[in-house]
């Protein structure tokens, strides 16, 4: 299980990482996520794997556990990056509407200085 | 437990929805609760430094769990002191936003503002490394907002590699986080801190990475090389005030690196031996250098006072690196000095910015009152630059003298001299271009059919103020660097902050 969870994990952050290097939106925030999915299920990982353990200990039986602490932060991970990623999805979407092109780069012309754009002129 | 110490989070945190929610359509409401609320921050900032005056490091336990099971929020020399910077900062800016209507060019930027306060201060005020992550979070998606305020083209396409930029950095964080969890199984930074110190060598292979994936996470925040990138098309985009309040978000990165690597990995643990200052000084020369240089090459003014503040970062992690008492103490005192004068410099930068049109450095048909502008654009060059009678000049000589005894002395020395030349000469470039040449086009602009209104008082007062701080900063530098010798004395205390946090606990767990 341990080979499956580490795989996933690697395959994951590969894929985000190869999208959010892309020039456009849209892949940039696939890769977001998926890069946050890969953190999720590594938090997860990180209070050791354990198959039917309940995350409570047993006063009376020394029976095995599995650690609550990683679920509890992942939970607030993923709350985390899901209002994250809904932000950036409208951000990106204000940025294509306002310049009619959904590519991340600065064009050169918002360096030029006869652009006085956003310099709230 | 002294409740004021939650204060500072508790007071943005309800003062915000409330703007957002009742006060979003009467922008003089929201305006006073703002203010109201940025000068009790103040008030209660300046109390508990008193607080904290006895030397003691102070604990409050969130709903009265025992460390290291709850989170806890820690109140030592060097957390007061970063949120009455934030306040002090918070105050300047708002006012200077408010005068120059810059929060009603967009919707809830009181709102905005207040939630990057809280924040702020709680990424100040945590003694828990995952809350700080929380913390890092809410200041991020508040400074989302704040940066895109008030919209526009460039300003939004900037805006979503700021976002992007930093999503990347957060789930970094979070990896790192994982990996510090995965090896020590705790994320209390007292408790921490007693753990990694008690693992064998050969464990902490995991240990290591994650020490090395947050340094990476906080020089993201604080613009160190290779990750410095995102600042200058962020803060050169933003609204200039929010660019003013931004000064303060660097300063969380280099607040995180301090605390992280004097705290859990200090110079005495065995585990990263070195490893951390080795890395942070090439890093904060490059930066120093980068800074210099864009300063020197930048078109426009804001992007020119962006690597300005790139450089300042630079300096201040340079004197960091050293990792002694001394060093971090003189990097403190630059850290409060580049704050403000990068508010100081950022703040005049907008209002010269709307006056003229345009923030290129090509010579222009001069403003209104050009010679006041120039004036101040004089002194607050004097203050960023590092030239006395402003404290970036005591600040400077203070890193100087931090970093004399470490071994890549010459290399800083030269680094931090040649980098204040460069940038001397790029602001000087700056300050003849946009007001002394400009005055040579006077008469082919025929005759200005109105005079326009002089500039108010009121918008004036965010820069006097953060220049005046300056000034009181150079004139009363022996009480603040006391203060700050005390609070590095304190930082290197790691058993007195495990103790405090952990107390009769930490002794069983021992």
């Amino acid at each position: 299980m341990e080979m499956i969870v580490a795989s996933a994990i690697g395959v994951l952050t590969a894929g985000g990482i190869y999208l959010i290097l892309r020039l456009r939106a849209f892949p940039v925030i696939l890769g977001i996520a998926l890069l946050s999915y890969a953190v999720n299920v590594f938090l997860f990982a990180t209070g050791r794997l354990a198959v039917n353990a309940p995350p409570i200990l047993n006063k009376y039986a020394d029976v095995s556990y599995s650690d609550p602490l990683p679920q509890a932060l992942v939970l607030t991970a993923i709350v985390i990056s899901f209002g994250m990623t809904a932000v950036l999805v409208m951000v990106a979407l204000g940025a294509y509407l306002e310049a009619d092109s959904d590519e991340i780069n600065m064009t050169d012309a918002g360096d030029d200085a006869d652009s006085t754009e956003g310099q709230g002129v | 437990m002294n409740h004021w110490i939650i204060a500072p989070v508790v007071l943005p945190a309800l003062l915000a929805p409330v703007i957002a929610y009742v006060m979003r359509h009467d922008i003089k409401l929201a305006r006073y609760a703002s203010v109201a609320g940025t000068v009790l921050l103040a008030v209660i900032s300046v109390g508990l430094l008193t607080i904290v005056a006895d030397g003691q490091t102070h604990v409050y336990y969130l709903g009265d769990w025992p460390a290291p099971f709850g989170i806890v929020l820690v109140l030592d020399r060097l957390s007061a002191m970063m949120v009455l910077l934030t306040s002090i900062l918070a105050m300047v800016v708002l006012w200077h936003a408010i005068a120059t209507e810059w929060d009603n060019r967009g919707r809830h930027f009181h709102a905005l503002f207040q939630f990057q306060l809280m924040g702020v201060c709680g990424a100040f005020l945590t003694g828990d490394a995952f809350n700080l992550f929380v913390f890092f979070e809410v200041l991020l998606i508040a400074s989302y907002g704040l940066m895109i305020h008030g919209g526009g083209k460039v300003r939004l396409k900037a805006g979503l590699q700021y976002v992007v930029m930093n999503l990347a950095g957060s789930t970094l964080f979070l990896f790192a986080l994982g990996a510090l969890y995965a090896s020590t199984g705790t994320l209390n930074l007292a408790d921490l801190a007693v753990k990694v110190r008690e693992l064998p060598l050969e464990e902490a292979g995991v240990l290591r990475v994650s020490a090395v994936l947050l340094l990476m996470v906080f020089a993201i925040k604080a613009a160190l090389f290779p990750v410095q990138f995102w600042l200058p098309g962020t803060y050169a985009n933003a609204p200039a005030p929010v660019a003013a309040l931004f000064a303060i978000m660097t300063k969380v990165g280099a607040y995180a690196i301090i605390r992280f690597y004097t705290l859990v990995f200090g110079p005495d643990v065995a585990a990263v031996d070195g490893l951390i200052g080795s890395w942070v000084m090439p890093a904060a020369v490059i930066t120093v250098a980068v800074g210099a240089i864009g300063v020197l090459g930048a078109r426009r003014l804001m992007p020119m006072l962006s690597f300005a503040v790139v450089g300042s970062m630079g300096t201040l992690l340079l004197a960091v690196a050293a990792f002694t008492p001394e060093a971090i103490a003189a990097g403190l005192y630059y850290l409060l000095h580049s704050t403000f004068a990068a508010a100081a410099s950022f703040l005049l930068a907008d209002l010269v910015v709307t006056r003229r049109g345009s923030d290129a450095l090509t010579a222009q048909p001069p403003i209104y009152q050009n010679g006041l502008f120039a004036a101040f654009f004089f002194v607050g060059a004097i203050g960023v630059t590092g030239m006395p009678p402003l404290s970036g000049f005591l600040g400077k000589l203070l890193v100087l003298d931090g970093v004399r005894d470490m071994p890549w002395m010459a290399t800083a020395w030269a680094a931090i001299l040649l980098a204040s030349l460069v940038t001397i000469v790029g602001f000087a470039r700056a300050g003849s271009v946009v007001f002394w040449k400009s005055t040579a086009m006077m008469d082919t602009e025929a005759d200005a059919s109105e005079t326009p209104a002089p500039i108010g008082v009121n918008a004036l007062v965010g820069v006097s103020a953060s220049l005046a701080m300056l000034a009181l900063l150079a004139s009363f530098a022996g009480p603040v660097m006391g203060y700050l010798e005390q609070t590095s004395v304190q930082l290197f205390d790691v058993s007195g902050y495990v103790d405090a946090v952990l107390g009769q606990h930490g002794e069983d767990l021992k």
